[in-house]
Formats: C-alpha cells, structure tokens, sequence
C-alpha cells in the first residue's frame, strides 16, 4: 500500500562519530534503520604478517599500534603469551608483575576515559568530554613519565619490564589515586542520572547474556549483559589473584548498563592501583627481568593466551617452529572486531541517532579491529 | 522637511539601524563569550590567542568567513541553495524592528498593536531556509538535517505560541508595549504563568536548535547537518540568523515574561514615567536593563548547551506533541478559569509556590548516587 522509501547512506568512513575510519553502510527508511553493515579494513595495516618477519622483542612497538588507546594492555598479552611459549611465566619479577598491572589499571583508566568522552559527546553532551581529557591527561602525563611516550607506550618486554619506576612516581600515582573517584562522581553527575541521557541509552541495543556470549561478546558489553567474565579473575594472570577488586556486573543488557559497568570499572581499577602502591614499595627496586636468554627463541609449539584488555578479551595465538626468532604465524585476537559483530543486530530497528550511541557503547579502536 | 516624511521614515530607519547594529554586535559578542564560557564551564580556556582575552576574535572569525573559498557543489539546486542562507536571516532582521528595547517612542522602532503576532508569523518564516539549504544541497546527511529541522520546528512553533496565550488573556494585548506596561502595573508575567513561561523557554531553545535540540545539525550524527556543503559567508549566514533568532528569542521571553525595559515588581522608582521623563538618559536606562536581561538568557543558552545530551528524534516529537501541547493548553484553560472567577491575585501565588518548590528540589542536598552496578566478586 505504501511506497517504502529506502535510502541508503554511507555512514563514514569519515564520519565524526565512528570512532576513526568505520563504514557502515546504512539502509534506512527515513531515520528508521533497516539494515546497518559495517565494512571495515580501512586501517589495515598487516600487523599479523609483519610479526613473522620480525623477532618477538621487535613486535611489541606494533602491537601498541593496535588498539593505540590502550597500548599498554597490548603489550601485556603479547609479552605474557611470549613468557608463555618459552615457559618462564613464573620467573617474573614480583616488581615487574605489579609494575604491569599498575600500568595496565592505568591503560584501562585512560581507556575508558577516552570511551566516556567520545561516547558522551556522540549523544550530545559535550562537557564530560573535556572532564575526561582533563584525568586523562594526568594518566598520560604518568606513562610520559615512566617510559617516556604517551600514547604507543612500548612499556613491557619479554620477562620484564624495560626500566624501573622513575623516582615520585608511586607518589603522584597515589595522588591521581585519590583525586580520582572524586572525578568519576564528577563525571556521574552530569550522566548517570540525566533524563536525557537515559532516554538515549536505556533499551537501546539490548543484548541478552545469551545473544552476547552467541557473539562471542567480551569485556565491559559481555558484562553489562550480566555475565559475570573477567579474565582477570576467570583465568588470573600477573598477581591479579591477590588484589581485591569486584567486577561489576549489568542487568538488562543496554547501552546504559554497559556505561554503569564501566564507570564502575573505573573505581575498580582506581582500587587496584592503590592496592598496589604499597605492594611495590615492599619489592626490591631493579628487580625487574627475568633471567631468560637474551636471543628469544620459544620451542615448537602453538599457544593461545589472552588477557583482559579495557574492551574484552584480547587473545594472542604464536605458532613457533622453534627454530626461527620469530614467530611462524601470529594472529590476534581483538575485543573490538569481536564485538563489532554484533553491532548490526543491535542496530535493527532503532534510529540513526542510536547507530551512533551504538557504536560508541561498543567501545571499537579500528586499529584494533583492522589490525 | 516634511515631518510625515522624518516620522515616517527617516526616524524608523535610523533606530532600525542602530538596533540592528547594537544586535549585530550582541550577535558577535556572543559568538566570543560563547566560546569563553563553555572553555570555563569545561575546564578548558577557550580563544585567548587573537588579541586581549581573545577579544578580537570577534573581528577574525568574519575576515575568515569573507575570505574563505566559497564552495558551490556542483549537484546543487543553485537558486535555492543560495537562498537557503537568506532567508533564516530576513525575518530575524525585521524582527528587531518590532520589539520595544526601551520606553516608547524613542526606543521602539515601530510600535504595532499586533505586535506579537507578525513576529510569530515572521519567526516561523525561518524555517524555510533551512530545508531549501538542506534539500538543495543534494547530500543525503544536508536533506536529513532540513527534514530533521522542519519537523522540529513545525511542532515547536505549536507550544511556542499557545504559551503566549496565557500571557495575551492576562494582559488583554497584543502590542508588545502594552504587555510590557502591565507587568510593570502588576508582576512580571513569568508568576502568574509560570507554566508558559517554562513552555516558552523549551520551546524557544527548540526553535532555535539550540542543545539539547540541536538535532537539525547535529554533529556526531548528521556530520553537521543542513549546513555540511555550506562554506564561507553562506555558513556565517546560517550561523548570523541563528544567533540572531536567538537574541530575537531572548528578547520575546524578557518582553513577555520577564517585564521588559522595567523592573517590574522591585520599581527602584524606575518607572517608565520617570524613564521617559529623563529623556535619552532614562531611554538608555531602559535600553541597558533590557538587553541585560536578555544577556542573562542567552547565557541560559550556553549553559544548556554546556550540560545537557541531545534528544533523539522521536524523543523529541514526544516531548513536543505529547507533553508541551497538553500541558500549554492545559494552562490556557486554567487561566482562562482563574480570570472568569476573577482570582489572577491567586495565579502569583501558585507561581511563587511553585518557584520555591522548585528551588527546594534544586538546592536540596544529593543523595549520593545510588549503586546501580551488581557487584560480583
């Protein structure tokens, strides 16, 4: 009876909100979408194949140009799936292993940062985009300081850590630490009970704990959809056995849940850091590497290993010939592209304006997804 | 010379001029004081680079504009493309003309005794500009941003002018002086319809597209909406009639509701007798109690735009049609009962009460906010 006008529209991959170089192509009837197809690789960069020409030590400075928000967790899974191969996992440094969680609690500080800012700013509310800067900056400002770079961080090496911790660094963690909280209350309050931003966010997206883990849907979305998985304490690494921290968990599943599990997760990774402040007082300093040969050679062998990075798992799969010092086959296994998956059965059916929530409560890095 | 032809005509296009340069000023003022205080409300600074504070960025921004290349795409529908930027920018002019700025006659460019109305039907007029740019422009995301702002605006105008209803019952007027004039007599209207005035201020922030309304061009969405193949001057023009609405808004809200040139109930013996009487001085009194008033609510603007999210469109048509009509007719039968039973002493009551309500709910202590996270461990 009624003619259906579809239009059909590029949206990116130069869009302001699609988070770097995302193409979805959108078919929608006036601003209803009917169908939403992401097209991806425009940030392609082979970082798989470069791996295999390269030695293990040479692969870390790549790997924090996966998810360049958060390249410290990058490097993490890399390393510990290297310790893994060769295994010495257990030789570690107890200073090393807290100085890689204090860094990685950090990463993921400044990652959801990064998320709230731009997620806030998609659906309109510009100012916590600055407040969030504004901490993420003195996250930074702490990576600059430990290692010199802010951004592609190159903060771990294989058994260790490169370098020990500058002198007042534990200091001016401990004071970002308890600033902090304050700010995410700060940040809350202009959200968490807005009327807008619920209208934006609650119902929109739902995914059910059954449909997320279908998708293989992990980190903060996983959670939000109830399920209780953090690879942080389902299969521990570092010295994350012994800190206390909880693992916050949603309800219904919608974008608005997804934002409250990971502000919370923010406090969480707040607690963390000041658990570990007195731990790494109490560790010898420049115990830092473990005693492994200087040329990485790991035996025969395939191994997976992942870890929990700020968008889910972040999985790392080395085939070693044993022979060669680098790796036969090196494919990584990134939270984002997994959770992109799901991005157009929770865009069906919602307006042009979620597309944009949508994608933002994803929480995609396209270097990570492109790789 | 003839004195029809200085009443006529040479008064009127000399008051209209230095009214649509002191707007025009306004206009670029607070294009800097914009910027400056969102920097402040956002932690951040703001332009502070051209000039003292900035300042001058007032000048820059318009040498930018002009000397910018002017992209025409080739698709477009030429005629109206070029028309788009004009049109918001006409009716915005002309409405400077009939709004009172101060004591009549000196200060009123024109005094007409359907004064609102033509302003009503001028400001809808705006509209039009905005769906020729954004249709003419031949890109999907323009089109989208003009249908977005058509709709919005058509529904909009709806509430926007049934608030003023209430505020004609009580006034009996529709000339914007004889408003004014009343609520000097009486109370500034905003007590006893405070329920229009709350319409009106929702409404005007809509038609204006001003956050959390800002669909229309909506950044994160539409790219930037109707204007996207907009540049140079044609942009500045859009921009021009939106700050100009705007200030036109702002001056409607402040002359309906909030007593013009007087100061109403507190007097401080500023009455428009006693301004009139002191000549050019007690016009200019007049004129600078007005336009601060009016600068009070275009920085209501800014601090909307520094705190809230933006609707989604349905959520928006909602709000419209299904809340502000009710509620703004609503208020128009209220009204009307209060006048037949001859009680408007009683309308300041309810205004003063739900003011103090309001404020109670604003300034009461939080509770700190409730966790809403299962935490499993």
């Amino acid at each position: 009876m009624f003619d259906v006008h579809e239009m059909e529209v590029n949206f990116g991959p130069q869009h302001p909100s699609t988070h770097g170089v995302l193409r979805v192509l959108l078919k929608v009837d006036g601003e209803r979408i009917i169908d939403a197809k992401p097209v991806i690789g425009y940030l392609h960069r082979g970082t798989e194949k470069l791996f295999e020409h390269m030695a293990y030590p040479q692969c870390i400075p790549h790997t924090d140009r996966m998810d360049y928000v958060a390249s410290a967790t990058n490097n993490l899974g890399f390393v510990e799936t290297v310790e893994k191969m060769m295994g010495v996992t257990k030789m570690i440094p107890r200073r090393a292993q807290l100085m890689r969680v204090m860094l990685s609690e950090l990463q993921r500080i400044s990652s959801h940062l990064l998320w709230l800012a731009t997620h806030a700013i998609d659906i309109g509310a510009m100012t916590p985009f600055f407040y969030c800067f504004r901490e993420r900056e003195q996250v930074l400002d702490l990576f600059e300081a430990y290692c010199g770079a802010r951004l592609t961080l190159n903060c771990m090496r294989i058994g260790g850590m490169p370098e020990d911790l500058p002198y007042g660094w534990l200091d001016d963690v401990e004071e970002f630490c308890a600033k902090f909280d304050a700010a995410v209350d700060e940040y809350e309050s202009l959200l968490t009970n807005n009327r807008i931003w619920k209208r934006r966010t609650v119902g929109i997206g739902v995914l059910s704990p059954e449909e997320a883990i279908d998708w293989g849907i992990t980190g903060p979305p996983l959670r939000g959809s109830g399920v209780e998985w953090d690879l942080r304490r389902a299969q521990p690494y570092e010295c994350y056995p012994e800190l206390e921290f909880d693992i916050p968990v949603g309800k219904n599943g919608d974008t608005y849940d997804r934002y409250l599990v990971r502000m919370a997760e923010m406090r969480q990774s707040n607690r963390i850091l000041k658990q570990c402040i007195p731990l790494i007082k109490q560790t010898p300093e420049g115990d830092l590497k473990a005693k492994i040969s200087k040329v990485i050679r790991p035996p025969e062998g395939e191994v997976y290993h992942s870890i929990e990075s700020p968008k889910g798992e972040l999985g790392y799969y080395i085939v070693s010939d044993g022979k060669t010092q680098n790796a036969y086959r090196c494919h990584v296994r990134p939270p984002s592209f997994v959770n992109l998956q799901a991005l157009p059965a929770m865009a069906q059916g919602h307006l042009v304006s979620d597309l944009v929530a949508l994608i933002g409560t994803i929480d995609i890095v396209l270097g990570e997804v492109d790789r | 010379m003839n004195k029809a032809l200085m009443t006529y005509l040479v008064w009127p296009v000399a008051k209209f001029l230095i009214a649509f340069i002191i707007v025009q000023v306004i206009v670029a003022a607070m294009n800097w004081i914009e910027r400056r205080l969102l920097g402040l409300m956002q932690a951040r600074l703001g332009p502070n680079r051209v000039g003292p504070k900035g300042l001058l960025q007032i000048i820059a921004d318009p040498i930018k504009f002009i000397l910018k290349e002017d992209i025409v795409p080739s698709s477009a529908e030429k005629v109206a493309y070029y028309l788009g930027p004009m049109l918001p920018l006409l009716p915005a002019f002309v409405v400077f003309c009939l709004i009172p700025y101060g004591p009549p006659p000196t200060f009123t460019v024109t005094r007409v005794n359907v004064g609102l109305l033509l302003i009503l039907a001028l400001t809808s007029t705006a509209v039009y500009g905005i769906i020729l740019g954004g249709w003419a422009s031949n890109n999907k995301y323009s089109l989208m941003g003009g249908l977005r702002s058509a709709a919005q605006m058509v529904s909009y105008e709806v509430p926007f002018g049934l608030s003023i209803v209430g505020v004609l019952m009580i006034t009996g007027s529709l000339d914007l002086v004889t408003i004014v004039r009343y609520q000097e007599i009486n109370a500034w209207n905003f007590l006893p319809q405070i329920v229009a005035c709350f319409i009106f201020l929702v409404s005007m922030n809509a038609e204006n597209n001003r956050t959390p309304f800002d669909l229309p061009e909506a950044e994160s969405e539409l790219v930037a909406g109707y204007h996207t193949e907009y540049s140079a001057m044609k942009f500045a023009f859009f921009m021009l009639g939106e700050y100009s609405m705007m200030i036109v808004n702002s001056s409607l809200i402040v002359t309906l509701f909030f007593g013009g040139w007087t100061l109403g109930m507190f007097g401080f013996g500023l009455t428009t007798e006693v301004l009139k009487g002191m000549g050019l001085l007690g016009g200019l009194i007049g004129a600078t109690i007005f336009f601060v008033k009016v600068m009070l609510f275009l920085l209501m603007y800014v601090w909307f735009r520094a705190t809230f999210p933006r609707f989604r469109f349905d959520q928006l048509m909602d709000l419209g049609w299904k809340f502000m009509i009710p509620l703004a007719l609503a208020n128009i039968f209220v009204t009307g009962i209060f006048i037949l039973l001859g009680q408007e002493r009683l309308m300041y009551w309810i205004g003063i009460v739900t003011i103090a309500l309001a404020a109670f709910y604003l300034f009461k202590p939080k509770r700190a906010a409730a966790q809403k996270v299962v935490h499993a461990s």
